[in-house]
């Protein structure tokens, strides 16, 4: 390409002026600008100049300028953050009043419980229970309907601040089942023939060879006192059911066999001093409502 | 512009604006802008203050941009924030009613109804009242100001800003109560944002009705540069009919050339459509781009040839292909309907009427349902089987609005609701409040012994009990699936 200055001359076809700017025999046609794009140019660039005198701009060696007005993205979010603690309080004092059964029953109040009660689960509650309640082998699935502590709004109050097995707290659950095979209690095949009753109870096959007399007789002797004589369990001692479709720790033999030689004996945290009352009661509504609540 | 010879970097890239002085007219295209300018004035200053009953819990307000509580009011119809489709739908719809419009006639919306043109020619006309016409205008500005002309200034601007700070102060009304604002702005206890932007509009409406004008559309909107693509032979354009103009000769000449039997055109060569142009452009140099097409200079035309007893028009809503055939012997042809101007209205048809059934046929209730992901299902004491949703209803109507849900699918299967009380029939009913959405938790169950595979389709139904509209969603039980 060929590009040329020479003289501006008049367009003929169009009676504009050209820049004399020619690229091969092409030439580039004036056509001005009005002057005020230019101002407005001019007037943007003082603006701008304004701009990093009233704002934060420009970079220093660990800072920046700061701006005659003090103007922080930072700070708009503490404003933001100090009205939705506000926003919260209030609604807290409605909480605070209430008894958990009161929440259920008011619409507003339950909506509030359920997102402070996830956002209070998620942080402290899903690292053993997992996100939703899901559970896992030796934490509980808070989402069915079999309670070893109870599932009664009150019950999982109570469990929350008070947690399971917790040493110098004088309303914690607790209990103990021994470990009937560590502690010399039970022989193995005892230990073998009442875990396989155990899985008679759940109305689990067992192997053709388990002798059951034996497992009845042992469990009559040593279990049926928390468990019941029909395994259906005791709430208040905190011994489960062994006959529904759900277990803590397992129902197969090697797991039943483990529990029963070594006991389990899991521990949950008290929160009452670490989480306020009305986290907790949100926490007790959440986890009442995730489906198993009685 | 700079004389031949000039170094090329010498030339001036900026130029002056050049202040127009349009003159005033007369004739049907003016009485057509007069009409159009009252009736949009009048529909955008007091349309707010319209209102429309729509029950005790939503706003009464006719035309309502409710900002805070993401709605939209317009009549009998409520658009909700998932709904900004209609908005796309409509500027859809403009685009394409633009296209026809310049197929047709040109820059109607340049013309006669952009509210640019619409703000100017009114604010023009407040400059006329002050300083007088076109030539008083140039004598006033060209003369050292005295006292008269101070004062005429000074009473024009101040006019001018009180019809911009009236158009800001419209505007505001349409995203709030029109009279509660109203009182509020008087009594300043309006919310900042409300005078903020009565400000923003005053300043804006000011500086480009008043002081802009037709530079805005010279070098500001992007529609000029658009609509040069979109017009062609066949659209009425406001044309100079230079096959019946030249060459221009003064009336006298005219009728001596005629007499000896010469050509000779109709155009005397007055200025008067350049004159009366809100862009000051000379009309006669052809199609351009800064002709807004307001058909000014046709009215000052038609004056012109029926003083000097020649047919008007000479100036008119012509096409170029016209003025080729007649050029060339031929008759004029008119092709209005044509492949192009068909196909734009058969898009604007099809735009519109699917807007339309969309419109009519839209539920007022909505249902979604979210599958709860952990657990994805629930083994209860008993054996059945639990999975638990999220499902969120949505009641468009201004009244409370009791829903029963029910699931089907697989056999046995219930549903309940939590924190939601279950009717006589055991179906949980959920009352969501008038123009609004609810999220409740679903909870449905399966009875040990039924078959199950990690995965079957189920459908929750939610019918309103009074109405009988009745809204589905389709999701997945899930279940652990053979083994157990
Ligand atoms: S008013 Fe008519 S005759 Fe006069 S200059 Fe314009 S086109 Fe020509
Ligand atoms: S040339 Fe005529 S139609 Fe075009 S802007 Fe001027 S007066 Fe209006």
């Amino acid at each position: 390409m060929d590009q040329k200055h020479d003289a501006p001359q008049v367009d003929a076809v169009t009676g504009y002026s050209t820049t004399g700017h020619e690229w091969d025999g092409i030439r580039e046609l004036n056509a001005p600008l009005p002057r005020w794009w230019l101002g407005v140019f001019y007037a943007c660039i003082l603006w701008s100049i304004g701009y990093w005198i009233v704002y934060p701009a420009w970079p220093l060696l660990t800072d920046t300028t700061k701006g005659v007005i003090g103007y922080a993205s930072r700070s708009e979010i503490s404003v933001e953050m100090a009205q939705l603690k506000a926003q919260r309080a209030a609604q807290a004092t409605g909480m605070a009043d209430a008894t958990p059964a009161q929440i259920k029953a008011d619409p507003t109040l339950f909506q509030i419980a359920m997102a402070q009660g996830k956002a209070a689960f998620g942080d402290n509650c899903a690292a053993c229970h997992g996100v939703g309640g899901v559970g896992a082998k030796g934490y509980p699935n808070l989402n069915d309907d079999d309670w070893l502590w109870g599932g009664s709004p009150a019950a999982i109050q109570q469990t929350i601040r008070h947690g399971i097995r917790v040493a110098g707290d004088n309303d914690t659950r607790v209990s103990q089942m021994p470990a009937f095979g560590r502690d010399g209690v039970l022989k193995r095949e005892e230990t073998v023939a009442v875990a396989s009753h155990v899985r008679e109870l759940a109305g689990l096959p067992t192997e053709p060879k388990a002798d059951l007399v034996l497992g009845r007789k042992v469990f009559a002797d040593n279990c049926a006192a928390c468990h019941g004589a029909a395994g259906k369990g005791n709430q208040e001692l905190g011994a489960p059911n062994l006959t529904d479709a759900i277990s803590l720790y397992g129902m197969d033999m090697a797991s039943l066999t483990e529990t029963i030689a070594n006991s389990r004996n899991g521990v949950m945290p008290g929160w009452a001093g670490r989480l306020d009352e009305t986290t907790i009661k949100a926490l007790t509504v959440y986890v009442h409502s995730l489906g198993g609540g009685q | 512009m700079s004389a031949a010879g000039a170094d090329p970097d010498d030339i001036p890239l900026f130029a002056a604006s050049r202040k127009v002085y349009p003159q005033s007219v007369s004739g049907p295209f003016r009485r057509a802008k007069w009409l159009i300018l009252f009736l949009c004035l009048g529909i955008y200053y007091l349309l707010p203050f319209l209102r429309w009953d729509r029950g005790p819990y939503l706003p009464n307000q006719a035309v309502l941009a409710d900002i805070a509580n993401n709605r939209f009011y317009f009549f009998f119809i409520e658009i909700w924030p998932q709904e900004v489709y209609y908005f796309t739908g409509l500027l859809i719809l403009a685009s394409f009613i633009l296209f026809l419009m310049n197929a047709v006639a040109g820059r109607v919306w340049c013309g006669y109804l952009c509210p640019q043109t619409v703000w100017t020619d009114l604010f023009l006309a407040v400059e006329r009242v002050f300083e007088g016409d076109r030539r008083e205008r140039m004598r006033r500005d060209a003369e050292p100001w005295g006292f008269d002309t101070l004062w005429r200034k000074g009473a024009k601007h101040a006019v001018w800003l009180v019809i911009a700070w009236w158009t800001g102060g419209a505007w505001v009304l349409y995203f709030a109560d029109a009279p509660t604002l109203v009182r509020e702005l008087a009594t300043f206890t309006a919310p900042l944002s409300a005078y903020v932007w009565i400000a923003i509009l005053t300043f804006t409406t000011y500086a480009l009705a008043g002081i802009m004008r037709e530079q805005v559309c010279k070098y500001m909107c992007p529609w000029p540069r658009i609509q040069a693509a979109l017009t062609d032979d066949e659209a009425l354009n406001v044309t100079y009919r230079y096959d019946r103009g030249e060459p221009r000769v003064s009336v006298k000449q005219a009728a001596k050339l005629r007499a000896e039997g010469a050509p000779a055109g109709d155009c005397i060569d007055c200025f008067q459509c350049a004159a009366v142009c809100p862009t000051g452009i000379d009309i006669r140099d052809g199609a351009q781009v800064d002709c807004i097409q307001c058909g000014l200079c046709i009215d000052a035309c038609d004056n012109v040839m029926t003083k000097i007893g020649r047919p008007t028009r000479l100036i008119a809503y012509d096409t170029e292909g016209n003025i080729q055939r007649r050029l060339a012997g031929l008759a004029a042809i008119y092709r209005l309907v044509r492949l192009r101007t068909l196909a734009y209205a058969a898009l604007i048809v099809i735009v519109g009427g699917a807007m339309l059934w969309q419109l009519a046929t839209r539920s007022t209730a909505a249902i979604s349902v979210l599958h709860e992901r952990s657990p994805l299902f629930v083994t209860l004491s008993d054996g059945s089987i639990r999975n638990a949703y999220a499902v969120r209803l949505l009641n468009k109507r201004p009244e409370h609005r009791p829903f029963a849900l029910t699931v089907s699918g697989l056999p046995g299967i219930r549903i309940e609701s939590v924190g939601v009380a279950p009717s006589a029939d055991l179906r949980p009913v959920v009352t969501v409040d008038p123009d609004s959405s609810r999220e409740v938790r679903v909870l449905v169950t399966v009875p040990a012994g039924v078959p199950l595979s990690p995965s079957q389709a189920i459908t929750i139904t939610a019918s309103d009990l009074f109405a009988g509209e009745t809204v589905r969603a389709d999701d997945h039980f899930m279940a652990p699936g053979g083994q157990l």
